[in-house]
């Protein structure tokens, strides 16, 4: 085929060219996606998705609001450019492209959000375990539809009273570590008996008056939770006393929201990286088939390096380690590894080193996470060429210590310090419910665990006071360092017992 | 496989409700900001929205992060330096290196101020949250009012490109079914009756042939009653009514003597801003007319009006006269709404001050809708407050009222034009 139009101007009928050419690429690098649906939109519309998340729909709430305000002033004054696309995790993939963007941008976001981040949406474990693809949009309808009828209901203030709740306490709406059942028919059925063996239970008289224990009403006073609950809006949702059904679901929507966006937490550099892995590696190939032209090469180029730069520590520009840097090198390191192993990989990589590139890149987006991937594929050339160095900020000592740098001791150290780095437990407090009073005042104790003596911030107190909305009966917050000590931090009391 | 679609047709606007959450929410503050800016813009600046500042801790929405000290391990990248073990002095507070990660993003921020612009229309309605025009009586209906066409049923003549169809045909349907309906039971009768005679195997044939012959007639009786008739037709109706002019006119009446000074006059300023915003907000055409005056009163554009200094003593019937002379030479009261404002520090040669009631009394109330007076000092009252107080005692469209201080302005603009009439004394 003869050479593809290089624009600038892009129209429909080009764009589908393109995406064709880039579609069958893909499929001979095995990349398997959802079917896309590809939006071209202005940057007014543009600036709405990003207020409400990058979701095409969602409830009303201020906050939202308050988003759009801040980017429409940052964009309107020059400060910041929008992103040249948005791409939703749903099925079909939904991808946003600005009407701005020339040719060369629109084949680029197709090939990095269609195509790179579209196959690892649908096969990366983590999506694949917490979120449904299918469900989303129509649950967000859902969710607008409620909130706006209890806004009619209960009062629009009410509502955002609680939504403004559920929000302060939105990173702790997960499941970290269960996996949430996927509701087949079988599973179904079986819920509906145990319901019914549960009712069965409740008619056998003898049963019901056979007197209970000591013991175990004993152990109950002691402690409930038995365990503590680190997802203190499922919490609340199923255990609050005095909340209103729909505050209960209204609870429920904030938490299944917040879910649907855990997985997006925790591959940011694997997912950014694969996208970007993959636009440079599609469009290349393009060029090498001599379908795309030396200009569109040099837009595409300058675009891309801009993209994947990464300023140094002491630069004005640093703002930590870019996602699409780290991600887009450790992809580009693996199949360099793969295809011509140094002996320094051999010895860091075994059987990696040197194995088929594709499947390997494959199996790496399909069951890794950052934490995981980083400890599992950064390699030493990855440490020497980002030059990186450990330090440790210990505010007892007056100095900061480089623990470690990028030589032969250092390696393995800054390798496991950096995917600490993204180990969200580590970047999200560990605060969990320790303990209600259900006999007595029916008090709330949540319990920090810090980590490495980093104290919690003064947001606190007003995290709190939503925590007390919700539960409204007092709530307390307490530290349990790690020599096992438990010292309180706060406490947010009803103004009854205040008084 | 893949979709396109163009979205771009579905316009911008999806975050309107948010916005009006967001603006909703920080009512208290927007206003708060509203009040400070209304000192730095033009009279008839009005096109402009306006720049609203909110402390960022009062729109911050908490979460639960780790704050400063502890231990904190990082990787950063560009070693350019140091070797494993070397120790760095802490970078000054608040310096150079930004925090790259995520959770530390909340406790960088300062308390930088949240900035925006609001729109023209939701600047006015923050401004005048609650406010009514008072004395809002209809305009006088004559014939130089203007006039609006409005639809208003139908008629039976009428011109062709009127012609109601729908309507018209709704009512030859209901004629036809109405003027044939005894005809259709005579003819569903005989039908039965020619049918049974047909089963009947010893029928009379005469009979028969009788009653195919009524049937018949009856047939062509009901063909007969024509599908439209002249009468059917309707047409529609459209009459024309006077609308209450919707333009007006706003005169800023002050006093530029020596004893008014910049400071008094910026006071004045910000009311007929006020003012002016308010009238726009109800009035599509408002046209404002500046007089200034000493001892002689003279119609100047506003600059003059409100920055040239003028020295020389005080008589205020003159300006009340300058005004009732341009009433009478370009602004018809019939056509125009009149709102008049002025500003004074009270002083006035006190011969003057009855003539001024007297004025007003005969001449300008009556042309007037309405008339606001302030008065913009710390000194005791003289004899031109109590002059006009009288005169507000007669009329309910004239008010006076008394401003101290810069941040008096707003509440006693929103007592003069509160939806609650009680307020206004």
């Amino acid at each position: 085929m003869s050479m593809l139009d290089d624009g600038p101007d892009w129209n429909f009928q080009l764009l589908e060219q393109y995406d064709a050419e880039i579609s069958a690429l893909a499929k001979r690098f095995k990349l398997d996606t959802y079917p896309n649906q590809i939006e071209v939109i202005t940057a007014e519309q543009m600036m709405d998705a990003y207020a409400s998340i990058g979701m095409p729909i969602n409830y009303s709430h201020w906050s939202f609001g308050k988003k759009f305000i801040h980017t429409e002033q940052n964009y309107k004054r020059g400060f910041m450019g929008l992103a040249y696309e948005i791409v939703i995790n749903s099925d079909p993939c939904i991808a946003y492209l600005m009407e701005e963007n020339t040719v060369t941008m629109q084949a680029l976001v197709i090939a990095h959000a269609c195509y790179g981040h579209n196959s690892f949406f649908k096969n990366n474990y983590l999506f694949k375990t917490w979120t449904d693809a299918s469900a989303i949009i129509d649950y967000l309808v859902f969710a607008k539809g409620y909130v706006a009828k209890c806004e009619i209901k209960h009062g629009v203030e009410a509502v955002e009273h609680t939504l403004d709740a559920c929000h302060a306490l939105m990173n702790y709406g997960v499941d970290r570590y269960k996996r949430p059942p996927s509701l087949s028919i079988e599973e179904e059925k079986h819920r509906q008996e145990e319901r019914e063996k549960y009712l069965q239970s409740q008619v056998n008289d003898l049963w019901r008056t056979l007197p209970k224990g000591e013991k175990t009403i004993h152990k109950e006073r002691l402690h409930f939770p038995p365990e503590p609950e680190e997802n203190i809006l499922y919490f609340i949702e199923k255990h609050a006393p005095l909340l209103e059904p729909w505050q209960r679901e209204l609870v429920r929507i904030v938490r299944k929201v917040s879910q649907y966006f855990y997985p997006q937490k925790q591959t940011q550099v694997m997912n950014e990286g694969w996208a970007t892995f993959w636009h440079y590696h599609l469009l290349n190939t393009l060029y090498d088939e001599g379908k795309v032209s030396d200009r569109f090469m040099l837009e595409f180029l300058q675009s891309h390096t801009g993209v994947v730069a990464q300023p140094d520590y002491n630069s004005q520009y640093f703002s930590g380690i870019n996602p699409y840097a780290l991600g887009f090198n450790m992809f580009m390191d693996i199949k360099r590894y793969c295809e011509s192993p140094t002996p320094e990989d051999k010895e860091w990589f075994g059987d990696l080193a040197g194995s088929n590139w594709l499947d390997t890149l494959h199996f790496a987006m399909q069951n890794f996470k950052d934490e995981s991937f980083i400890s599992q594929f950064l390699s030493p050339k990855i440490m020497r060429d980002f030059r990186l160095f450990a330090i440790e900020d210990d505010s007892s000592k007056p100095f900061i210590n480089v623990s470690a740098i990028h030589d032969e001791i250092g390696y393995k150290q800054i390798r496991e310090q950096l995917s600490a780095q993204y180990n969200l437990s580590n970047l999200e407090p560990n605060i969990q419910i320790y303990k209600v009073d259900f006999r007595g005042d029916r008090s709330l104790t949540l319990r920090y665990y810090p980590q490495q003596g980093k104290p919690l911030a003064t947001s606190k107190e007003e995290v709190l006071k939503h925590l007390h909305h919700l539960w409204k009966f007092d709530v307390h917050l307490e530290q349990q360092n790690s020599d096992g000590s438990v010292v309180k931090l706060s406490s947010c009391c009803s103004e009854s017992s205040a008084a | 496989m893949s979709h396109f679609i163009d979205r771009r047709p579905n316009g911008k606007g999806k975050s309107t409700v948010n916005r009006q959450r967001f603006i909703r929410r920080y009512k208290q503050q927007i206003k708060r900001s509203v009040a400070d800016a209304i000192g730095n813009r033009s009279v008839t600046d009005i096109e402009s929205g306006e720049q609203i500042t909110i402390p960022k801790r009062d729109v911050s929405e908490p979460l639960f992060h780790t704050g400063k000290g502890g231990s904190q391990r990082r990787v950063l990248p560009g070693n350019d330096q140091f070797a494993k073990g070397d120790k760095i002095k802490r970078p000054p507070q608040g310096g150079g290196q930004g925090s790259g990660e995520g959770d530390a993003s909340n406790s960088g921020e300062g308390e930088d101020d949240f900035v925006f612009s609001l729109s023209k229309d939701e600047y006015l309605d923050i401004l005048f949250d609650g406010l009514e025009l008072p004395n809002l009586k209809k305009t006088t209906v004559d014939s130089s009012t203007e006039f609006e066409t409005f639809r208003a049923g139908y008629q039976t003549e009428g011109i062709p490109s009127n012609l109601d169809i729908v309507r018209s045909l709704k009512g030859a349907v209901a004629r036809k079914i109405a003027m044939t309906s005894g005809s259709r039971k005579e003819l569903k009768q005989l039908e039965e009756e020619y049918q049974q005679l047909l089963k009947d195997p010893h029928h009379d044939q005469a009979k028969l042939l009788k009653l195919e012959d009524d049937i018949e007639h009856l047939k062509q009786r009901i063909a007969k009653v024509p599908f439209i008739d002249t009468f059917d037709l309707r047409f529609r109706n459209y009459e024309k009514r006077p609308v209450p002019s919707s333009q007006a006119v706003m005169f800023c009446l002050m006093d530029v003597s020596g004893s008014m000074d910049q400071a008094t006059k910026d006071i004045a300023k910000r009311f007929y801003i006020l003012l002016y915003l308010f009238l726009t907000a109800r009035y599509d055409n408002v046209e404002v007319v500046y007089i200034r005056h000493h001892t002689q009163a003279k119609e100047v554009d506003e600059h003059t009006f409100f920055y040239s200094q003028e020295t020389g003593g005080t008589i205020v019937s003159s300006a009340l006269k300058a005004m009732h002379q341009i009433v009478k030479d370009r602004y018809d009261p019939a056509e125009w709404n009149i709102y008049a404002a002025q500003a004074s520090d009270g002083d006035n040669w006190s011969d003057d001050s009855p003539l001024c009631r007297d004025l007003l009394e005969k001449e300008l109330m009556p042309l007037t809708r309405f008339y606001a007076y302030i008065e913009i000092t710390t000194r005791d009252h003289q004899s031109l407050w109590r002059e006009y107080q009288k005169v507000s005692a007669t009329w309910e469209n004239f008010v006076c009222k008394h401003i101290v201080t810069v941040d008096d302005i707003l509440p006693v603009f929103r007592e003069l034009f509160s939806t609650n009439a009680e307020m206004r004394t």
